[in-house]
């Protein structure tokens, strides 16, 4: 059962309107059958204070990880997760967060690698939803648990690897990071903590757009002839293209991939999660300081 | 860890999160979080005083004060970084009153002990383990400068 689309028409200008709800449509949308608001945010605590009524939580650290090794849950975590929060394989799945949306398109983007099929971003996200006036509750939600099915992760069409960048290279490479943290001035985003980085730069050729170019001030995305204006007037990108995202962790890069993918109509874009955590330590595979995108290297 | 060298406040909070189950830290990380103090008056109009701590993600200051060789500890964090203020909370709570020696002795890796790992992942503990740090060194050079004007 899926929720019908939100048919405002900033949406419409996008290539896939229904990936997007606005908060008018979600507030006179919430409670309706079929539908499970999710809210994924950067602080583990940020939920508790105050959630928009009857969302559930998912955590992108604790519960979206695998606790051992460095990549996302199995199929039988990631079913055993989504049955608990009330969310079926049919479920039309609304997710929201804090910092303009940057966990909300990560977890969003985790669902999509298990071809959960109906899932969408609320534009503007928890801080649109709050500066609106619109109600929060600290209630905890009524929640019955479901069967989710196990199906397994496909790593192939969204997600990219390190030796999938290496083959990549000359193809549209996309730093999302600061711009600090792509002429290697340091390892991370201003104010963000150390996580271990042992080089700093960009792999070369990638072009710099900080994420936050696509977020409007009030954290809504950007109009399509703005979004179009930066990625295919400034950077260059044409339809066909095959195009990798990266930042530090995957989880910047996914705000982007959901521009690229779903506001503007690329068909083949990948997100680096290994990112600059895993190429910044990686051995022998190449970097480019400064602000130049730099060449590829001879193979 | 050794025990007695372990303040009795500290000791206290490691023992009621410990004697949760894991989803219930969270919750009393939340009450420590809505605990944190408002700044004192003399210190409300003073940011130049504070230092951040870069470790934590979100924007967290903190100032060490010692008078008559008594410790306070002052932070200040946004309500939208609750988890931040909750470990602000802890250690504010925890140092204050103690002396400079008893701050200086407290384990670099008690928020490690807190057992929190679980709860809110390592990546964010260490933010308060930054935190734990910056405040030891700043009482540092509080005492060094105090030595030195004395």
């Amino acid at each position: 059962m899926s929720a019908e689309f939100d048919a405002a028409p900033k949406l419409a200008e996008y290539a896939h309107p229904e990936r997007l709800v606005t908060t008018d449509w979600l507030a006179a949308h919430l409670g309706e059958p079929g539908l499970v608001v999710v809210e994924s945010d950067e602080d583990v605590l940020l939920y508790e204070t105050g959630h928009i009524p009857g969302a559930v939580k998912i955590d992108w650290h604790t519960e979206l990880n695998d606790p051992v090794v460095r990549d996302y849950v199995n199929a039988e975590q990631f079913a055993a997760l989504l049955g608990s929060k009330g969310i079926s394989r049919d479920s039309t799945v609304v997710i929201y967060g804090d910092k303009n949306n940057w966990w909300a398109a990560y977890a969003l983007w985790v669902f999509t690698l298990f071809g959960h099929e109906d899932v969408r971003l609320l534009d503007g996200g928890r801080d649109l939803w709050i500066a609106e006036g619109r109600e929060l509750t600290t209630a905890a939600p009524d929640v019955t648990p479901v069967e989710y099915p196990v199906v397994e992760r496909d790593d192939r069409a969204v997600r990219a690897f390190k030796d999938d960048v290496l083959v990549h290279l000359g193809n549209p490479l996309i730093d999302v990071r600061s711009p600090e943290e792509y002429t290697g001035e340091r390892t991370t985003a201003p104010a963000y903590p150390e996580e271990g980085a042992l080089r700093a730069g960009h792999i070369p050729t990638a072009a710099s757009v900080p994420w936050a170019r696509a977020a409007a001030a009030d954290g809504t995305f950007k109009s399509r002839d703005e979004l179009d204006a930066i990625y295919r007037g400034e950077v260059g990108l044409e339809d066909g293209d095959d195009v990798i995202a990266y930042c530090r962790i995957g989880e910047r890069s996914s705000h982007t991939w959901f521009v690229l993918t779903h506001l503007l109509g690329f068909e083949k874009v990948r997100n680096y999660d290994g990112s600059w955590t895993e190429w910044g330590s990686a051995v022998r595979v190449p970097i480019v300081t400064g602000a130049e995108r730099g060449e590829v290297p001879a193979r | 860890m050794d025990p007695t060298t372990l303040p009795a406040t500290l000791a206290e909070t490691r023992d009621d999160f410990l004697a949760l189950e894991v989803p219930d830290r969270l919750q009393l990380l939340l009450e420590f979080s809505n605990e944190l103090p408002e700044l004192p008056e003399r210190y409300a109009d003073h940011p130049d005083l504070f230092e951040r701590v870069v470790e934590c993600q979100s924007p967290v200051f903190i100032f060490v004060e010692v008078v008559d060789g008594i410790v306070h500890l002052f932070a200040t964090a946004p309500a939208e970084a609750p988890t931040t203020r909750g470990f602000a909370s802890i250690l504010v709570q925890g140092l204050d009153g103690l002396t400079v020696q008893q701050v200086l002795d407290i384990p670099a890796d008690y928020p490690q002990s807190l057992g929190l790992g679980a709860a809110v992942s390592p990546l964010r503990v260490r933010g308060m383990t930054g935190m734990l740090a910056r405040a030891k060194r700043q009482l540092r050079e509080r005492v060094a400068a105090q030595v030195a004007g004395a």
